[in-house]
């Protein structure tokens, strides 16, 4: 595949993943979508392109890691568990009812390919960390790839994390800030604001690249580029809360709404056909 | 009396486990000197993280090591394991159940003088109610050794509730320590002492004055919290007739409950709660603090006859 059809292959399964993200989340009736569909060219890139995974082998030592620690993206991350093969496709619609393996929030214990139950935010990163210094204590070359959101960034532990990866040397923990500028109760520049990001990252001595999340050349690169770096990287990804559905973009009420059915088949019309 | 204090005991098993176990990570929030945990980073540089005051993200960083394979023991002041980082023991360790053993130090009262910020009362209440949580008190030099050895090998998550304070070696040195098994000491028909932790010396001394006085208390020494030795205690209720707790702890929702419950199913007997009554203590030496709260050898005496005059 040329690095064109690639990146073409890549921004169909982003969207193909947005339209199960709604589909889900309007039949569970529950859920987080603007955080899901911010997300989505990031998680399709690693899913489908950057990370050495195995759906045969969901618990290969060796594969590399993806903790969304902004759990409840997990509809994103489910999303893209199925389209790869982890589980079929069908139990995407038992998305948080009683019986299925699929919480609200990641569940390492029940879902394939789920490496990391996360959720309460702040947590995962930490976990990140904990997987990044086991690999490199045993020697594997595995990376762990951690997705933050922008709110979640208001938690302490991020923080306290960023100082020890550092000192701890771990290369192979990459965050990647879902940067959508949107939190629960409103934009995270009046609820709590965090610029100037890069300047805190980089006064963490982290080295940032700054990326459109949403440009699936420009995640790509970073992904490879994060890799490639023999030092801690973040990854920020200026996205937009919502992405892909108009009446949803940069709106906080979309943070953990679903949709009604008119509002279902709008979304579904602005994403565009399915594959069937 | 030989004596050793409980950290140290608990450093050297440290060492000792690391030489068995390559699998075996230690991790502290800045407090490995007095934790002991030193004595392992000391020996196992590249299997020792002293991640600083940061006992959320120690707590974190365990259960990602544990999802890897590895055997982590997280160290800090028993207070912060449960409470500051209680969230994340809760959601990313007991949840997912990850074989993350947490060293919890400074258990009780026994951080005496640096008063009611460092006591820890409440700790054994907040993680027993955490499903797949295991719960382990010791009472002993030998026994934290052996706990240390025998919560390593078991997969799952373990709060080992340990303590800064000297304790003398009160248990045979071959006494076996089985995980969710209490430890019969001492025979006796007229009520039962059900004892965890550094209060086991001063219940064998309280049972030394009944004896005096006639009365033959059975001893049941319980560094299993949860799961609680239901088949002990229910025998034990069932000869006795009536039963009394000894905990440095809040009287309510450790040991004490964990027996009432146990007991209140199968075998309802008359109870009496000796331990920190429902009140923040004070600044003291440790020893003095224990008398004054409510686990003086008297208290447990005095609990000792309450019981036997509600005893049918």
């Amino acid at each position: 595949m040329s690095s064109q059809e690639l990146i073409q292959d890549l921004k169909e399964r982003a969207r193909q993943l947005r339209r199960d993200v709604v589909e889900m989340v309007y039949r569970a009736q529950s859920g987080h979508l603007g955080g899901s569909l911010s997300a989505a060219e990031i998680v399709a890139a690693l899913y489908f392109h950057q990370m050495r995974i195995d759906p045969q082998n969901p618990q290969d030592p060796n594969r590399d890691r993806f903790i969304p620690s902004k759990g409840h993206a997990a509809p994103i991350l489910y999303a893209a568990l199925a389209a790869r093969g982890f589980f079929p496709r069908e139990d995407l619609w038992t998305l948080r009812q009683v019986g299925s393996h699929l919480q609200g929030h990641p569940d390492m214990r029940k879902t394939p390919g789920v490496d990391m139950t996360s959720g309460s935010l702040g947590q995962g990163f930490a976990a990140g960390l904990g997987m990044a210094l086991a690999g490199k204590l045993n020697g594997q070359d595995y990376q762990v790839y951690c997705l933050l959101g922008d709110g979640e960034l208001n938690e302490g532990e991020i923080w306290e994390t960023a100082m020890a990866a550092v000192h701890f040397k771990a290369h192979n923990l990459i965050p990647i800030v879902d940067f959508n500028k949107v939190q629960l109760d409103g934009p995270v520049s009046e609820i709590m604001p965090i610029e100037p990001l890069r300047a805190k990252w980089e006064a963490f001595n982290w080295h940032v690249l700054e990326i459109d999340g949403h440009d699936m050349n420009q995640v790509v690169e970073a992904l490879a580029e994060a890799r490639r770096l023999d030092r801690c990287v973040v990854i920020i990804a200026h996205t937009v809360k919502g992405k892909g559905v108009s009446f949803m973009e940069n709106r906080h009420q979309w943070h953990g709404q679903p949709p009604n059915e008119e509002q279902y088949r709008r979304a579904m019309e602005e994403l565009g056909g399915g594959q069937e | 009396m030989k004596a050793k204090a409980l950290r140290d005991a608990f450093g050297e098993a440290l060492v000792e486990l690391g030489r068995e176990n390559e699998d075996v990570v230690v991790l502290d929030a800045d407090v490995a000197g007095s934790t002991r945990t030193k004595m392992f980073g000391d020996v196992y540089p590249d299997r020792f993280f002293n991640v600083g005051i940061a006992e959320a993200n120690m707590m974190n960083i365990a259960a990602g090591l544990a999802a890897c394979g590895k055997i982590p023991f997280v160290s800090t002041f028993s207070f912060l394991a449960c409470l500051r980082a209680g969230d994340q023991l809760r959601t990313s360790i007991a949840y997912p159940r990850l074989n993350v053993k947490v060293g919890a130090g400074y258990g009780g009262l026994s951080d005496s003088f640096d008063g009611p910020t460092h006591h820890s009362l409440c700790d054994i209440a907040v993680v027993r109610s955490m499903p797949n949580m295991t719960v382990v008190v010791v009472s002993d030099p030998n026994q934290t050794k052996k706990a240390v050895k025998v919560v390593a090998a078991y997969d799952g998550p373990v709060y080992l509730r340990l303590s800064r304070a000297e304790v003398p070696y009160v248990l045979p040195e071959d006494a076996p320590f089985v995980l969710g098994k209490g430890n019969l000491l001492r025979e006796g028909s007229d009520l039962t002492l059900v004892v965890a932790g550094v209060p086991l010396a001063r219940t064998l001394e309280a049972a030394d004055r009944l004896a005096k006085e006639g009365l033959q208390a059975r001893v049941i020494e319980m560094p299993t919290i949860k799961p609680i030795d239901r088949e002990i205690l229910v025998q034990a209720a069932r000869e006795t007739g009536a039963v009394v707790t000894i905990e440095e702890h809040n009287i309510m929702g450790g040991l004490g409950s964990a027996v009432a419950e146990a007991l209140a199913q199968e075998a309802p007997v008359p109870m009496e709660f000796v331990g920190i009554k429902d009140t923040f203590c004070e600044s003291g030496p440790y020893d003095a603090l224990l008398d004054r709260y409510g686990l003086s050898v008297d208290d447990i005496v005095a609990a000792a006859k309450a019981v036997l005059g509600r005893k049918s």
